[in-house]
């Protein structure tokens, strides 16, 4: 579905369901340099037990127009005028990694517009190594060997317990190389940096007065769980649910386990 | 920052998509041999079935055991994902019937193998999809075949049986430049000597009955999805990128992105052809895929000296010197060799050996000429089995033209490549010497009938 956002074509993928204004929705933030592929089963899924979804793609991402945006607020402020845009009061606001930033930070900003947050891997800070910033910035395609390669864990690099992706016949590690290889230059220079800039973490987990979830890899090396589970504690009432031999990409590494912490956490039932 | 870490080639034919059994601790890969899988609830089910959560529902759709290989074979090459077939031929049909229908038209190489060349040239014209061959060094002839309606260019790394090397960056530049992808049938050289997709194939497709498998034990074929062919912009295959209701309205390339060919070739093609790969096939191509790179080392020592022996039977002097008289042996075509047409182009793509197929003429001196040459030659071998097989460890030996190649009329024959006095070595892991004697005995056997 596409929709008109700050005057800017922008795409949602609404789970293979339209959006339906009755139901309660759930707003599927992807991170730096992706797009809502990644959300593919879980918002197939949210959209069939009885939620209206919109998994987007931000600004100068996947099927969307114009530029990325260049801060965790400004993509917040975003993520308000997406829900004006497509008509709906509140959300509930599913994020990963930067996403989970913007999330976290729309709830702060916009708190009257989101029902519940639900944060897959993500801490208070999220820097990025200076080499990786201007990887990024000059489009080396060594940035996204440094995103995929630190990003998943066993499950996409094989050895040990690892090995096995979820769905069958599939391999994360190139899906997710794609994935990223596919986003227009320049995107992900934009996102790292607005992440490494982003320093209002720990005031709007306190700020933060709904529902929220961590849904955290316990192999994670770029948001750690350790940090993940931080932030959570600086928020009034966190659910906190670590995902074993799961690296920073929970929903792809894992996602049954992220389908099942998310029915429990918004009480999901088909229909 | 230190660069992110992956685990290497030969490493990835050991573990890729494995983990030990977290039920038993087997360490090899079980042979799941069930049709079905129980569900723990009849939400699971419903999700199962909508492709809300991942995992396997009946085994012609997926199966534990094919999904190691699948997930091993997509890692070797680079794919986001692959499919594993009931044989290479149900590979091949497979990825054209993914990708179009009745009134598709196909750009091939006229040097591919002869089942392939049946199945494009005879087979599915009947059902409306039509194909125009071109050889694989006819690189304006190839841009001159693309049609509107073209929908895929096809060709193998080493052309069958003439070992021509495709221009793989050139032929996908092509391609692209049409919005249509490119194929590559890449058994002849496994992804231990070449990975198309780093040269800009968008499919890859192997017979793993031949090297991948690597026994001569089970047959069985794969489809590999390179994932950075974009079919929202070609706006050529509806199968990928519009609502197809056979699951409910499910735009492929919306969902999946980068896995949209694969996905929709699980979803519709196995469920609904049914061509699925047998999970005891599947632990036997596991096994051959665990030492390809050892195999493929061994396969190339052997073929570099056999081609050395054979070169030094051109001439009935063993030194070779110019002007010396014919021997047994007509000509030797291997594309290391610097007369080769495409030596140079073969030392940029196959940098680690040009596969362990050789073709070389035998000069037919007495009555019946090479035919009946080769026939004495074919019946004198003692070690190289006389079979319709390439890729198995041990060595095989086949005179297309009577064989794998009959069903071609002359012109066809001449269009493949194929002269009556070719003889094809698929060399295996024997010791050198004794491949090199067996040779030896039988050109001699052969000339001096
Ligand atoms: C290059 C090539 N492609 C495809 C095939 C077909 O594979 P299968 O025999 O597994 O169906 C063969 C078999 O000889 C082959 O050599």
């Amino acid at each position: 579905m596409l929709l008109t956002v700050n005057g800017t074509p922008v795409f949602v993928h609404t789970g293979g369901r339209d959006v339906d204004l009755s139901r309660p929705a759930v707003v599927l933030i992807h991170g730096a340099g992706m797009d809502h592929s990644v959300w593919s089963l879980q918002s197939r899924y949210l959209a069939h037990h009885g939620r209206s979804v919109l998994a987007v793609d931000l600004p100068g991402h996947g099927r969307s127009g114009g530029a990325p945006l260049d801060s965790i607020a400004a993509m917040a402020d975003w993520v308000a005028a997406l829900l004006d845009a497509a008509g709906l009061e509140r959300a509930a606001l599913i994020g990963h990694s930067m996403g989970a930033l913007v999330a976290l930070d729309t709830a702060a900003r916009h708190g009257s517009r989101v029902e519940a947050v639900a944060l897959l891997g993500v801490a208070e800070r999220m820097p990025v190594h200076p080499d990786l910033l201007a990887a990024a910035r000059d489009g080396d395609p060594s940035a996204i060997e440094m995103v995929i390669g630190w990003g998943h864990g066993p499950r996409g690099h094989g050895g040990g317990q690892g090995g096995g992706c979820p769905t069958p016949g599939l391999a994360l590690i190139p899906g997710g190389r794609r994935l990223m290889a596919a986003v227009k230059p320049g995107v992900l220079g934009v996102d790292l940096a607005a992440c490494n800039d982003y320093g209002n973490g720990a005031d709007a987990a306190r700020a933060l007065a709904c529902p929220a979830l961590f849904l955290l890899g316990a192999l994670d090396k770029m948001t750690p769980a350790k940090a993940g589970r931080a932030l959570a504690a600086r928020a009034a009432s966190a659910q906190v649910v670590v995902v074993p031999q799961t690296g920073h990409m929970v929903m792809t590494e894992a996602p049954d386990a992220t389908l099942d912490a998310l029915a429990a956490f918004l009480s999901l039932r088909r229909g | 920052m230190a660069g992110a870490k992956f685990l290497k080639f030969d490493t990835q034919s050991l573990h890729a998509g494995q983990r030990p059994d977290p039920a038993t601790g087997a360490r090899a890969v079980p042979i799941h041999l069930t049709s079905s899988y129980v569900f723990s609830d009849v939400d699971q089910a419903a999700a199962l079935f909508n492709l809300e959560r991942p995992g396997h529902i009946y085994s012609r759709i997926s199966n534990p055991t094919v999904a190691v290989l699948e997930e091993r074979l997509a890692t070797l090459e680079g794919g986001v994902g692959a499919v594993c077939t009931a044989s290479g031929q149900a590979a091949l049909t497979l990825a054209i019937m993914t990708l179009m229908g009745a009134g598709g038209h196909i750009v091939a190489s006229s040097s591919i193998y002869g089942g392939s060349r049946n199945l494009l040239a005879y087979t599915l014209p009947r059902f409306g999809i039509t194909t125009s061959f071109v050889h694989p060094r006819d690189l304006d002839g190839l841009r001159a075949a693309i049609r509107p309606e073209t929908r895929l260019v096809f060709g193998e790394v080493l052309g069958n049986p003439g070992l021509e090397v495709l221009d793989v960056p050139k032929v996908a530049a092509i391609a692209h430049e049409a919005g249509v992808p490119l194929l590559i049938d890449s058994t002849f050289t496994t992804p231990y000597l070449c990975r198309p997709f780093e040269h800009g194939a968008d499919l890859v497709m192997h017979s793993c009955t031949k090297w991948l498998g690597g026994h001569g034990t089970a047959i069985g074929g794969v489809v590999i999805d390179g994932g950075r062919f974009d079919w929202e912009a070609s706006g050529k295959f509806p199968t990928l990128t519009e609502p197809y209701a056979g699951y409910h309205g499910i735009d492929f390339a919306e969902e999946y992105g980068p896995a949209a060919f694969i996905m929709r070739a699980r979803a519709e093609g196995l469920r609904d052809f049914g061509a699925c790969m047998s999970p005891m096939n599947a632990f036997q191509i596991l096994q051959g895929v665990e030492t390809l790179p050892l195999r493929m080392k061994g396969h190339i020592h052997n073929t570099r000296k056999v081609v050395g022996f054979l070169e030094g039977e051109l001439y009935s002097d063993k030194g070779g010197k110019p002007g010396a008289a014919a021997g047994a042996v007509a000509w030797v075509s291997y594309p290391e060799l610097v007369d080769h047409p495409d030596h140079a182009l073969a030392s940029r793509l196959l940098p680690r050996g040009a596969g362990s197929i050789i073709s070389f003429g035998i000069r037919g001196t007495g009555e019946g000429g090479s035919r009946e040459a080769g026939r004495r030659f074919i019946e004198a071998l003692t070690l190289f089995s006389h079979l319709a097989n390439v890729g198995d460890a041990k060595s095989l030996v086949i005179h297309p033209a009577s064989t794998t190649h009959a069903q071609l009329d002359a012109e066809a024959l001449a269009a493949s490549g194929v002269g009556e006095d070719m003889i094809r070595l698929s060399i295996g892991l024997e010791d050198c010497d004794d491949l090199i004697d067996d040779l030896k005995q039988a050109l001699r056997a052969a000339t001096k009938g």
